[in-house]
């Protein structure tokens, strides 16, 4: 039986543990920094932290340091040393920062960062290959970039078994096993199977709980703030992806969210419109752009952004240990694929989101930084209406330049935006055949 | 019908060379592609693709006319509603030419050359009803895969491009692709040549036109207005004058509009540039023996160009421009850049350090393809090339 202290114990533990590991991964970048060590520089989409950990390298993912300085608000300061070292305002605030804090030598708000040992990128962003180009020219040091074919066609996915799938997963398992060989030269270790095999189980426990977590997001009312809750649960599935803690931290996580699903716990407001989030966050005011759909009691129950910034690994995808590299590739293949199809065909996703969810709006949030997942909102949105006609709000920001964000405008929008969805449900009390 | 029984532009014919090549600019600045409409009334069918490099190869083997994509000087009326803010002009020029039934295609491939081009043919595809295609060109050109991926992709687009020609792309049609193309690139390099040893004989803007009328017509046809008028550029009479010799570096992508063109052309000798470099990606012949597909392959990733859209260890992009400047004895570089182009915006800072570090002068610029006044840049272009004359 649960006792109160269970239940308070377990209420929120996500995001305290979360927030803890998350410090304790910032201590080690810290150290790894100040002893000089070896850190490999990596993307949220497709960090290939499964071969990575197997050689022990610690992990420094650009982009969350990034957000983390608009969110700590000290953005500007990262975004104007890189202008002024060169850098277009029209290009990636993410970019940027990190210029910012290379030119100030690793020096960030949470931690001194360590320059890179190594880089390992995908395709799945084009800025990450022109960002890694940065480091590449900075330091000199080696730059891999595994590249991963995406989706041809809306609807033309391939699988197992299919030759143009396989042709796809050959050259991607030729590109895992250079990396393997470039870090042995970088690390001076042999590779390790058996370690490998150690590191993909805790992976595929991590997967197995993070689409868990998703799905017990269904429930009615939410567990979870897709994107404030998510974003803390996002950032150890990044950095701890493939290590125990990391492991353990999840299977907790779906723990806490079971128990919130079976005693019908919800998000800490009364949950009146359940949301979708399409885009980036608006980082420079996350609390407040949050704030801005609570208090009309909206709540995010979904996101893209839990499912690219994951790298895919909403799709769940475990690998087998019986043939790891072959099915590493496949496993990447297929995740990164599916992260770029949610943001270049996120309509075919969000579908089965408003439908699976019961959600009762979209909100798009595009972003002048990021153009991969910003371009195709717009026509998206023109689709989706025409086809679900689920009411939604387009509103443009940005994810890390204040410049570009006017809290008193977006507020405007979203206010009125639940006044049209408010009438909309009086009139469909007044009306059944108007949802 | 068969691509060297049909003529889509005709008006250079049996005409001078400065007649001719008004012509060719002419045909270039119009938003109205008429070649292309041209085609299609003859019962042709055409596929469109994005820049920046394509293997027109096997659009043409397979008898259709490979359209290139490359934004249009004309209003995004229909389709600015389909994208936001902070985006490059091509995007909405490109889409509005296939909403506005401006050019009409079978088929449409894209390639994930940035950020916001890889959106793309999911954007076409929601908004049309033919194949919407995206060809993965590899972004890690240095794996010991990359070649057999490339030819199996390109084989990929073989089937799909068969399905809509509704004929067989054979081995022996490739063949005589590539041969048409080899000469066509033969002859655009002879043209650059012309521009690197004697530029005061062909205008930038001539040369532009000339090179890109390569996207809207047939390559045996575009061959055969090379074959006549580089000959006669070469005997015209025209003195050197005093100018400085510069190369555009920037257009990989979007264009500059023709007249940002015609302007540097009038104050300085562009003798190098990578105005539609996907043209000329490929910098030497396709082998004829093997397998087509593959040799295709191996010139894309062994023998070809740079451009900011593709990472390769062995071509460092800067270390590229400053061998394309030396290779052709220019005195200064013009780095400009698309606007809300994230590629050209970053390269232009690695450029830009480069050159500090060689120590070759440099302008730095930034363009739209819809741009119309010039008054500005022209000021600050003469500014830039007297600094350098009277220096």
């Amino acid at each position: 039986m649960t006792t109160l202290e269970d239940t308070q114990e377990l209420l929120g533990r996500g995001n305290r543990e979360g927030a803890a590991l998350f410090k304790e991964w910032f201590a080690e970048l810290d150290e790894t920094a100040k002893t000089g060590g070896l850190a490999a520089y990596v993307f949220v989409m497709g960090s290939i932290n499964e071969i990575l950990k197997t050689f022990d390298l610690p992990v420094v993912f650009p982009e969350i340091n990034s957000l983390q300085t608009a969110v700590r608000r000290v953005a500007h300061e990262y975004l104007e040393e890189a202008e002024d070292y060169g850098y277009s305002p029209d290009i990636c605030g993410y970019v940027k920062a990190d210029i910012g804090t290379q030119l100030r030598g690793g020096e960030h708000p949470m931690a001194q960062i360590p320059k890179p040992g190594i880089t390992v990128l995908t395709n799945a962003c084009n800025t990450y290959i022109k960002w890694a180009e940065i480091w590449e020219r900075m330091y000199r040091t080696p730059m891999f970039t595994i590249d991963i074919p995406g989706t041809r066609q809306a609807g033309g996915q391939t699988w197992r078994g299919n030759p143009d799938f396989e042709a796809d997963r050959r050259y991607v398992e030729v590109q895992l096993r250079e990396l393997i060989t470039l870090c042995e030269d970088v690390t001076g270790k042999d590779f390790d199977i058996d370690k490998f095999r150690e590191v993909l189980t805790y992976a595929n426990t991590m997967s197995r709980s993070w689409k868990r977590i998703l799905e017990l997001n269904q429930a009615r009312p939410s567990l979870f703030n897709a994107l404030t809750d998510g974003t803390i649960y996002l950032g150890v599935a990044n950095g701890l992806r493939g290590t125990e803690e990391g492991a353990r931290y999840f299977e907790r996580l779906v723990e806490e969210m079971e128990y919130k699903a079976a005693n019908g716990i919800g998000q800490t407001i009364d949950e009146k419109y359940r949301l979708l989030f399409v885009g980036v966050p608006c980082y420079p005011i996350f609390r407040r752009f949050n704030e801005l759909f609570t208090d009309w009691g909206g709540t995010f129950v979904n996101s893209t952004y839990l499912w690219f910034a994951s790298g895919g690994t909403n799709r769940g995808f475990e690998y087998d240990l019986g043939d790891p590299l072959a099915s590493l590739a496949e496993g990447i293949l297929i995740s990164v694929r599916d992260a770029m199809d949610s943001m270049f065909h996120q309509n075919v996703a969000l579908a089965d989101m408003a439908q699976n969810f019961d959600v009762d709006g979209i909100i798009y949030h595009p972003i002048k930084s990021c153009r991969t997942v910003s371009t195709g909102l717009a026509d998206s949105r023109k689709h989706m209406t025409e086809e679900l006609g689920i009411p939604s709000l387009f509103m443009e920001s940005d994810m890390m330049d204040r410049r570009v964000v006017s809290e008193a405008q977006m507020k405007n929008r979203v206010d009125a935006f639940f006044e049209g969805l408010a009438t909309r449900r009086q009139q469909a009390l007044a009306d059944p055949k108007v949802r | 019908m068969t691509l060297t029984a049909t003529r889509v532009f005709t008006e250079w014919h049996d005409k001078s060379l400065d007649d001719a090549l008004g012509e060719c600019r002419d045909m270039i600045e119009s938003p109205d592609f008429e070649t292309v409409k041209r085609w299609r009334d003859e019962g042709g069918k055409v596929a469109g693709h994005f820049q920046v490099y394509f293997p027109e190869e096997i659009i043409h083997a397979a008898g259709m006319l490979p359209f290139k994509v490359r934004g249009a000087p004309m209003e995004p009326n229909l389709a600015d509603s389909h994208f936001g803010s902070y985006l490059c002009s091509i995007l909405k020029t490109s889409l509005e030419m296939a909403l506005s039934d401006q050019v009409r295609m079978e088929m449409f491939v894209s390639h994930p050359i940035c950020d916001a081009a890889r959106n793309l043919a999911a954007i076409w595809g929601r908004n049309t009803d033919y194949p919407c295609q995206i060809l993965y060109l590899p972004q890690n050109p240095n794996s010991s895969g990359s070649a057999d991926y490339l030819e199996h992709e390109y084989d990929r687009i073989r089937r799909v491009t068969e399905e809509v020609a509704g004929v067989e792309i054979t081995d022996e049609a490739l063949r005589e692709s590539i041969v048409v193309f080899n000469e066509n690139r033969k002859l655009i390099r002879e043209l650059y040549a012309i521009k690197a040893s004697t530029p005061w004989l062909v205008a930038a803007e001539d040369a532009y036109a000339m090179v890109a009328l390569a996207g809207m017509i047939p390559r045996e046809e575009h061959n055969e207005l090379l074959t006549t008028l580089i000959p006669l550029i070469k005997e015209r009479d025209l003195k050197r004058e005093d100018r400085i010799r510069v190369v555009f570096e920037g257009g990989f992508c979007e264009q500059p509009p023709f007249d940002l063109i015609r302007m540097l052309g009038r104050t300085c000798y562009v003798v190098d540039d990578d105005f539609m470099i996907g043209l000329r990606y490929i910098t030497s012949d396709v082998p004829t023996e093997g397998l087509p597909l593959r040799q295709l392959a191996e010139s894309y990733l062994d023998r070809s160009s740079y451009s900011p859209v593709q990472h390769d260890l062995r071509k460092p992009k800067e270390d590229m421009l400053i061998e394309r400047i030396r290779g052709a004895r220019a005195d200064a570089a013009i780095i400009a850049a698309a606007k809300m182009c994230e590629p050209g915006l970053e390269e232009q800072v690695t450029y830009t350090h480069a050159l500090d570090d060689e120590g070759i002068a440099y302008f730095v610029s930034e363009f739209e393809e819809n741009m119309s006044s010039f008054d500005q840049l022209e000021l600050q272009v003469e500014t830039f090339v007297e600094n350098l004359l009277f220096q």
